[in-house]
């Protein structure tokens, strides 16, 4: 095989791209020195983003005072808890961050993003793996939920379609080897389950198998929602004796209650958090932000 | 544009259109240039969309808009939706209801909130025309098959058939009874206590069908009833048992019946043996896919290796497309593949285990992947996995000068990798990347090129914001999205990477449609949310 000519991609970039210097009339093609592109492998981190916790989005809806009174009349009240609670600061309904590298230093928020599941390492999106395949990850949830499989799964691989993933979850291979490890091989490793809120324009979706607790799945759709739920704080709490736990979410602007429930196996909507997180990941089929007013005989 | 006249008379002719990224133009558009069109396909999300990269609906097809399609289009005759989402049964039903010429219905692959079976019986009664039915994609429970057997009995020319996982095995016979004329069939679940009487129905009702070609579905094979299909399998050129859970011997003997395939969907299954078997009985294969069966097991749960590649590779002259999942993989054996069957157009590898090595030797797989595209001179699609420098790059970049489309994940050391492709590969039209290493400097360079082509993704890469900017700056014939479920690029520095980006060529201008986590980097280089 030959050997390929080293180019100087820089070099070339001033000479084979005249289109791009004709229509520039700014700039003088591309001096890509000048913009000063600090270029990082994925996984090392800009040190500016770990301060962004007070940079919340901005969407126009947010009062950033409001945020955090909202946030400590849920915290402790045993209820669907909001992402204030862990680190302090300045954090609302959308920080990308719970004061920094706790509980796994997972973005539940990017669920999507191909992030690590390894104990508090990765925060970007991009997979540290270890070459032994073997290497157990133990669980980043902290509650101790160890997932079947014994490595760090990453978010959309292998490249495997949602039908098949599904259809292979939901009725597991066959094993003739009958060494009794069914629960390893069981479903895939990932569940993607359906999410409505009532009132939201659109669906989303959630993958059941990369939260260890109903904390960790609350926190995360209160991101997902968190543009549908806007405003203040109402001046009712939450009342957190009447049986609703971990169920809450308060709509501000209109004062109404939702609550969290799932359509189980037998097709019945049940509230969530009664039964162990295990279970109810075995049995979840979609998800729903229900207003409360219609979850009554729930 | 040749000249006008032809474009006169193309517009006027083209009677079926192909919309491969529905963002490029827009409806209006196509509508006004080829108003006689009668049979359209779109496709809308990338590629990696499958994979649950993202959550956005990039073709969503709801009900509303099929309620359009069915009251618009009296003549409405091929609806082909692949991918999509967003629809329901409902949806259906108004389609049925509606067009009484419809003869094509192929649902392929799409994720439809199934809230009722009973769409099937809005098919009137007079209906009779439909040729092409692919509804495996659903799910319901309950299924209306009397509706079925029904719509079945009535349209004489139904060449196609691929039922969903609900139907029962014993209702086929009945249906294929209806249907002996049947092409394609695509069963539902293929399980059920073994009876005798069910068995010699279904072994009869096969046999009446002469004219069948090819088979799918098979979800929940029970082994004892796969002989019913013996007598068709002669004539087998396609066999998907990509959903058939069943072992080695259970599958060699059924291959072993198929010695005219020419296309087979199997799980890992079939393990190095089977593959072997497959390759001295199936000389005519010319498409091969392997999925596994326990992609996210930690260790190999069945035995299969490179080898099984490697055999058929070798045994079957006129193998051209493969998808091959795997766990280990090594030089040798790319090479000997390469050299073997050059005539590859499609290679996808999937080695399990993000940058694995080569097993024996454990280097990277770029001299291996090299030969792949070096003999493989007509190589269209090309997958990537295992461990890679940017030399793999070098000689995709210097060879494979009819790629089209380009998948690569957990590869290359800088942005040279990139550069090497954008600025080598010729043919390229779709280019999808995650969790590389490449960042502006090969992007920015090699802008012009994005232009040619349809699309590219780049999702964990290390492109900042700031060229994202620029980019949508200075190429306003592209669309330029950045992805980011974390809040506003502009809320972090703009050297910070982006988590998706999404670039594709458009003559119909930025999209409006996008969810909040979306933003689209526009001539004014500010932010579009």
């Amino acid at each position: 095989m030959s050997k390929p000519i080293e180019h100087d991609y820089i070099g070339l970039s001033e000479q084979q791209l005249p289109s791009m210097e004709k229509s520039s009339d700014k700039k003088d093609g591309l001096h890509l020195k000048d913009t000063e592109l600090r270029l990082g492998l994925p996984g090392s981190e800009s040190p500016e983003r770990e301060d962004h916790d007070q940079n919340v989005l901005s969407l126009k809806s947010f009062v950033s005072g409001a945020k955090r009174g909202f946030s400590d009349a849920l915290d402790g009240g045993g209820n669907w808890v909001f992402s204030g609670g862990s680190g302090g600061g300045t954090e609302g309904l959308f920080s990308p961050r719970r004061g920094g590298k706790n509980n796994g230093g997972i973005d539940l928020s990017g669920s999507d993003s191909g992030s690590v599941l390894k104990d508090g390492a990765a925060q970007k999106p991009s997979v540290v793996q270890e070459k032994k395949p073997q290497v157990a990850a133990t669980s980043s949830h902290g509650n101790g939920n160890i997932a079947p499989a014994s490595k760090a799964q990453v978010v959309g691989w292998p490249p495997i379609r949602s039908f098949r993933k599904n259809t292979m979850a939901a009725h597991p291979p066959k094993n003739d080897d009958g060494d009794g490890n069914a629960e390893a091989k069981l479903g895939s490793g990932c569940l993607y389950v359906k999410v409505s809120m009532d009132g939201a324009p659109y669906l989303r979706k959630v993958d059941l198998k990369i939260y260890g607790s109903y904390k960790e799945l609350s926190s995360a759709l209160e991101k997902m929602f968190s543009c549908f739920t806007i405003g203040q704080c109402g001046s009712h709490g939450v009342s957190s004796g009447d049986g609703l736990t971990e169920s809450r979410l308060i709509d501000l602007l209109h004062g109404s209650e939702y609550v969290l429930t799932y359509e189980d196996k037998d097709c019945d909507w049940m509230l969530v958090g009664d039964v162990p997180w295990e279970m109810f990941t075995d049995s979840c089929k979609r998800l729903r932000i229900m207003k409360s007013t219609e979850a009554i005989g729930l | 544009m040749v000249c006008k006249s032809w474009y006169e008379i193309e517009r006027w002719c083209r009677r079926k259109v192909f919309v491969g990224n529905c963002y490029a133009v827009s409806p209006k558009m196509v509508i006004r240039r080829f108003p006689e069109f009668r049979s359209i396909e779109l496709k809308g999300k990338p590629h990696f969309a499958d994979f649950n990269l993202i959550r956005l609906k990039r073709m969503v097809v709801t009900d509303e808009s099929l309620e359009l399609i069915a009251k618009s289009f009296k003549n409405f005759k091929v609806l082909v939706l692949s991918s999509c989402e967003g629809f329901s049964t409902d949806g259906l039903a108004v389609i049925a209801a509606s067009c009484k010429n419809l003869k094509e219905l192929d649902l392929r692959d799409c994720e439809v909130d199934d809230l009722s079976a009973h769409w099937l019986s809005h098919f009137p009664e007079t209906y009779t025309s439909l040729v092409s039915l692919n509804i495996s994609c659903l799910g319901s429970d309950e299924a209306s098959f009397s509706a079925l057997e029904r719509l079945v009995g009535r349209c004489t020319n139904l060449k196609t058939l691929q039922l969903n996982r609900a139907v029962p095995l014993d209702k086929i016979a009945n249906i294929l009874r209806h249907a002996p004329q049947l092409v394609e069939f695509g069963t539902g679940t293929y399980t059920a206590d073994v009876r005798p009487d069910v068995y010699s129905d279904l072994a009869g009702v096969f046999s009446s069908c002469k004219e069948l070609k090819s088979l799918s579905g098979f979800w929940d094979v029970v082994p004892d009833y796969l002989p019913a299909i013996y007598p068709v399998c002669s004539k087998l050129t396609s066999l998907n048992l990509s959903y058939a859970t069943i072992q080695s011997p259970d599958l060699i003997k059924l291959v072993s019946h198929c010695p005219n395939l020419q296309r087979l969907l199997v799980l890992d299954y079939i393990e190095d043996s089977g593959l072997e078997v497959l390759a001295s009985s199936c000389k005519d294969l010319q498409e091969l896919r392997v999925f596994p069966s326990d992609p996210f097991g930690a260790e190999p749960n069945v035995s299969l290796t490179e080898q099984g590649l490697v055999a058929v590779s070798l045994g079957c002259p006129k193998l051209q497309s493969v998808l091959y999942f795997c766990r280990r993989m090594s030089n040798e054996a790319l090479v000997t593949i390469a050299r073997n069957r050059p005539n590859f157009t499609r290679f996808r590898l999937c080695i399990i285990e993000p940058k694995t090595a080569d097993y024996l030797t454990l280097e990277p797989l770029d001299v291996g992947f090299g030969a792949i595209v070096q003999y493989c001179k007509d190589l269209k699609r090309l997958s990537l996995s295992g461990l890679l420098t940017d030399r793999v790059f070098e000689y995709i970049g210097t060879y494979a000068k009819k790629l089209e489309m380009l998948s690569v994940a957990f590869a290359g050391d800088s942005d040279l990798g990139l550069h090497h492709v954008l600025s080598g590969c010729e043919s390229l039209r779709k280019l999808e990347i995650r969790d590389c290493p490449f960042g502006d400097k090969a992007l920015l360079a090699n802008a012009a090129k994005l232009e040619t082509m349809r699309s590219l993704w780049m999702s964990s890469c290390a492109v900042s914001f700031a060229a994202c900017k620029l980019l949508g700056q200075k190429m306003p014939r592209l669309n330029v999205e950045v992805i980011d479920e974390r809040g506003p690029p502009d809320s972090r520095p703009e050297n910070c990477p982006v988590d998706k980006l999404y670039i594709y060529r458009s003559i119909a201008g930025p999209r409006f449609d996008m969810p909040p986590f979306v933003w689209t980097m526009d001539e004014d280089s500010g932010l579009r949310l």
